[in-house]
């Protein structure tokens, strides 16, 4: 496997990522052309207006009941599942669900684990745990698969190696699979990742998957994919694992039905993915494949924290379809790995400070130009653009403020030189005589205007006031007027 | 306390409203549904628009095409399941050919053989539990006879379908059957070959399962084969 060092993009240096995304024309050839594509794809499977709207109600008031009722769903799909063979473990932190995996894989003598997609495993750092402690977590989807090879992390959640060329990845599969000759031809590039894939679905001890949903009423784990590799690795290996946040779950059979339609559709513009790969338990006597144990992980990870707060939950609502980052225009410009955090774009901007604390993130909700396009695209509703001007508020409510769900992080975005600047504000607009004289100066000193005024005068004229006040020429005019 | 008790105890201590409860089975009601010719159109125009081989047979005659697709592929090696009634009918047809590819049975566990599935196996053919019009998909629920690796591991898989069985749309087939009083281990819906689109979205098939899905599409007899291809 290659050993080169996992490259992080800290969300702390949000900033300085996107300025020099910004300044990558490949990148953002790629992002604009792959977002293009992927708007397009999406617009054509929703044509009737009506029916997408009717569809996204649906969808929204199923993920509502769902979250509404989430601990006793979860204790529901666990005696489900229970009852099917499916051992469920819970973890609060990444660190408990990486060794819950660990542990796992460990009681088997297990060394190698084939992994299908799983964004939560990403999110809990699954692969570079595992190899820490002298095992080998393999990527089976493509996109995965090629984005290890690189050392790096995904930069969409549907499309893993969005930002990789095929020139890119022919010299990954070159350099990286033995006996691989360099091809830019994208049909056998995918061979060659199923040839060097394949044998690893044979020996592998265990096999990790995601969870797309995972429904209450009969315990069956569902995920949805067009590769095989899901199957795979929730078949052929003697032991399943699947992993994921303890908001997947919904309450009846019958809910996945609307929501898998609404994900294909939003996400890549498919009507419907080549698998749908529904789990109802190991494999049972008689039957001669399937794994013998199926294992569940749930993480909360800063969930429970977005669910304390009746607004903040909606957040939870999210069924993964990356269309919130297909349409968003930051995202478009500077792609994934600026965001430095697992989840990318507007649905990463108000899950990730849950999950990382407002202090590491504090940057995010304001990557947005609250064009609002994220909350018209989303499948099941989520109001993005309100849920990023509430965590706008909480970064710079003041640290010590007793606030019924306070978020961890609160206050992180308080600037001292802006709070003494609305402290000032306040002050002059509070008092009419100040205000009077404010007003006199500002006008009169106009010419004392700075020129360069940080990033508005990047795009625009200096601001400058006008020479009289707005109560100035109003006290004109009624002169003139005579009223 | 454990992490399940901390998380539901934080869950519980959460405000909670009531939203309104969402009708999925009203919705279903409400939408359009394809039947009879139109059913069958759109499903093998869906199949096939993503590169499904769609053949339609009827029930006498598909032992003899399922042959000769075989032997046009020139497979050496086919896993099938000779324990059910369409198993062995298709084995007798396949030992007639000139040359008969050798006709493997799933008869142990996978723990035995996986290298072999693996490695020496050109083709599986199953039957499958019905179809999905409005989405071009197939139904299927791996059993004891026909195990889940069939329809995944092969390159090639041959799929018999019974039109018959064709449901509008999913919420109808899982109501009509009534899947929500028990799933077996496995249950799919497979929507074409095993493809990816993860290289600059240039879409490529046979990514880790089956390169191509051949269906076998069973038709009735009182539906006209010329009336089912006319504009398709």
């Amino acid at each position: 496997m290659n050993e080169a060092t996992l490259t992080y993009y800290p969300s702390r240096d949000f900033k300085a990522n996107a300025r020099a995304a910004l300044a990558d024309s490949n990148l953002r050839a790629s992002f604009r052309g792959a977002m293009d594509f992927l708007m397009g794809k999406r617009a054509a499977q929703f044509p009737d207006a009506h029916e997408l709207a009717e569809l996204r109600k649906l969808g929204e008031a199923i993920r509502q009941k769902s979250l509404a009722k989430l601990p006793e769903l979860l204790e529901q799909l666990e005696a489900k599942l229970t009852e099917n063979g499916v051992t469920v473990h819970w973890a609060e932190t990444t660190e408990e669900a990486n060794a819950i995996v660990h542990g796992l894989i460990a009681a088997k003598g297990g060394k190698l684990a084939v992994k299908g997609k799983s964004m939560v495993s990403e999110e809990t750092e699954l692969n570079h745990y595992l190899e820490a402690r002298g095992m080998t977590a393999i990527e089976s989807d493509m996109g995965e698969y090629i984005v290890q090879l690189a050392g790096e992390k995904p930069s969409h959640i549907i499309m893993p190696a969005i930002h990789k060329t095929r020139a890119d990845i022919a010299r990954l599969f070159s350099e990286h699979i033995p006996g691989t000759p360099y091809t830019e031809d994208v049909d056998a590039l995918i061979q060659i990742g199923r040839q060097a894939l394949r044998q690893m679905y044979v020996s592998a001890d265990v096999g990790i998957s995601g969870v797309n949903f995972a429904i209450a009423e009969t315990g069956t784990l569902c995920l949805v994919e067009n590769e095989g590799n899901g199957r795979m690795c929730t078949t052929v290996p003697d032991m399943h694992i699947a992993i994921t946040g303890i908001e997947k779950v919904i309450e009846k059979l019958s809910d996945v039905v609307p929501l898998y339609s609404l994900l294909t559709r939003s996400a890549t513009g498919q009507p419907v993915t080549t698998y749908f790969n529904m789990i109802s338990g190991p494999r049972r006597p008689g039957e001669k494949d399937g794994p013998r144990e199926v294992h569940l992980v749930l993480l909360d990870n800063g969930r429970s924290q977005a669910y304390s707060d009746e607004q903040l939950r909606k957040t939870l609502q999210c069924i993964r379809c990356g269309a919130c980052m297909n349409h968003c225009p930051v995202y478009t410009r500077i792609g994934g790995h600026a965001y430095g955090t697992v989840y990318p774009g507007p649905i990463g901007e108000i899950i990730s400070p849950h999950m990382l604390g407002l202090e590491n993130t504090v940057d995010l909700p304001t990557a947005s130009s609250l064009c609002g396009a994220c909350g018209e695209v989303c499948p099941v509703k989520i109001p993005i653009p309100e849920m990023l001007m509430r965590l706008r508020e909480e970064s710079v409510r003041d640290p010590h403020e007793k606030v019924a769900h306070p978020l961890r992080g609160q206050g992180a975005g308080v600037d001292k030189e802006v709070k003494l600047a609305w402290r000032l504000w306040t002050g002059l607009y509070s008092k009419p005589g100040y205000y009077r004289l404010f007003g006199w100066a500002a006008t009169r000193l106009r010419g004392l205007t700075p020129r360069h005024q940080l990033g508005w005068t990047q795009n625009h004229v200096p601001m400058k006031p006008a020479p009289k006040t707005l109560h100035e020429l109003m006290r004109e005019r009624r002169k003139e007027t005579g009223r | 306390m454990s992490a399940r008790e901390n998380i539901l105890t934080k869950l519980r201590a959460a405000p909670r409203s009531a939203p309104p409860a969402p009708d999925v089975a009203a919705y279903y009601a409400g939408t359009p549904k394809l039947t009879g010719l139109a059913a069958l159109k759109h499903w093998a125009a869906l199949m096939r628009a993503v590169r499904t081989e769609v053949l339609w047979v009827r029930e006498s005659d598909w032992p003899r095409t399922l042959a000769e697709q075989v032997a046009a592929r020139g497979i050496r090696t086919l896993l099938l399941a000779p324990s059910t009634a369409h198993g062995a009918r298709a084995a007798a047809a396949l030992a007639e050919l000139a040359e008969p590819p050798l006709r493997l049975g799933f008869d142990q566990t996978i723990d035995g053989w996986k290298a072999t599935l693996f490695n020496e196996v050109d083709a599986a053919f199953t039957r499958v539990r019905a179809g999905i019009a409005l989405t071009g998909s197939l139904i299927a629920w791996p059993d004891e006879h026909e195990p889940r690796t069939m329809s995944l591991v092969p390159p090639i898989h041959f799929a018999l379908f019974d039109t018959r069985t064709l449901y509008p749309d999913f919420f109808s087939a899982m109501s009509a059957e009534n899947w929500a009083a028990g799933m077996p281990t496995n249950a799919l819906l497979i929507s074409g070959p095993s493809k990816t689109s993860d290289i600059q979205q240039t879409v490529a098939y046979g990514a880790h399962g089956p390169r191509e899905l051949v269906v076998l599409a069973v038709l009735p007899d009182e539906i006209d084969l010329a009336e089912l291809e006319a504009d398709a």
